[in-house]
């Protein structure tokens, strides 16, 4: 096995949020904490607005794991970075060295104190026991461990969002790619910005 | 006479060496060390009792690593909706 990845189609994300509301509801995740969220660029402009789900990508040579002074991150084997909810001070810097905005940080009190980090795990619960009453509390569902993906991708309608072994998503997205058209289609302005034209060209055959 | 000549071009000579020694520059940057995580450790999701879950396709062998994967990665391919199409 390579390592855990999460890979989304741009082309497919249909921003349904169906991946955040699987996330919240797997996990329990509190009230302001987003592990995951769909970002949309050109929103409402016709034929090229485009979304993307993102959460901790578990970098493989992650920046929050430079950062973190109490050294409260580790990697598993499967690539997945993961971090103890009993070391972390709340301090912040892992959210301003993440390039994602993956790091949140619950308000802990009545004036909005920092509480300890929570992010994303890849479904893969944290340093406590398996399947535990006290591993889902601090970090929600254990899925790997019971040989699942993560519910974010498993619920994605459109299968825009893969996540799981990086050589088999990457396979199943260059097959994808295959079968969306050949030569130019393939990786062409069209493919990568939308086709603003086709959508006109459509609805006036359609009217005559 | 000769021995006050060399004191004096000693004391010269050090003089030279810490006056270039100002002038010498040192690094400025911190050098990163990588740190070592100082939690608790996990177990691995293999070892863990593939009939503790529910709900799931997935079975492996308690502890075998390669079972556990396979089973993932039958999991994965499930992903793939143009193999479930076609």
């Amino acid at each position: 096995m390579a390592r855990m990845k999460f890979l989304c189609d741009a082309e497919r994300c249909i921003e349904c949020n169906g991946c955040v509301t699987a996330c919240k509801q797997e996990n329990e995740v509190p009230w302001g904490v987003n592990r995951r969220r769909v970002v949309t660029i050109n929103d409402g402009v016709v034929g090229a607005e485009k979304s993307i789900s993102v959460a901790c990508m578990h970098c493989s040579d992650a920046p929050c794991m430079a950062v973190c002074p109490v050294d409260c991150f580790y990697r598993t084997d499967e690539g997945v970075v993961l971090h103890d909810k009993d070391l972390c001070i709340g301090c912040g810097y892992c959210f301003y060295a993440c390039p994602f905005g993956a790091p949140q940080f619950p308000q802990a009190g009545a004036f909005g104190l920092r509480g300890k980090m929570d992010k994303c795990t890849f479904c893969a619960g944290g340093p406590e026991k398996d399947l535990s009453k006290e591993e889902f509390s601090k970090y929600g569902s254990n899925r790997l461990a019971q040989g699942k993906l993560p519910a974010c991708a498993e619920m994605c309608s459109t299968k825009a969002l893969l996540a799981g072994d990086s050589d088999v998503i990457s396979d199943i997205y260059r097959q994808r790619v295959t079968l969306r058209g050949k030569g130019s289609e393939v990786w062409g302005w069209g493919t990568a910005y939308g086709k603003p034209d086709q959508p006109k060209a459509a609805r006036a055959g359609a009217k005559s | 006479m000769i021995t006050a000549r060399r004191l004096m071009l000693a004391g010269a000579a050090v003089l030279f060496a810490v006056g270039l020694g100002a002038c010498g520059e040192r690094d400025q940057v911190t050098v990163y060390k990588q740190g070592k995580y100082q939690g608790k450790p996990d177990a691995r999701p293999w070892e863990s009792d593939p009939a503790a879950s529910l709900y799931t396709t997935s079975k492996w062998d308690k502890g075998d690593k390669t079972s556990w994967e396979s089973a993932v990665k039958t999991r994965n391919l499930y992903q793939n909706e143009a193999t479930r199409a076609n």
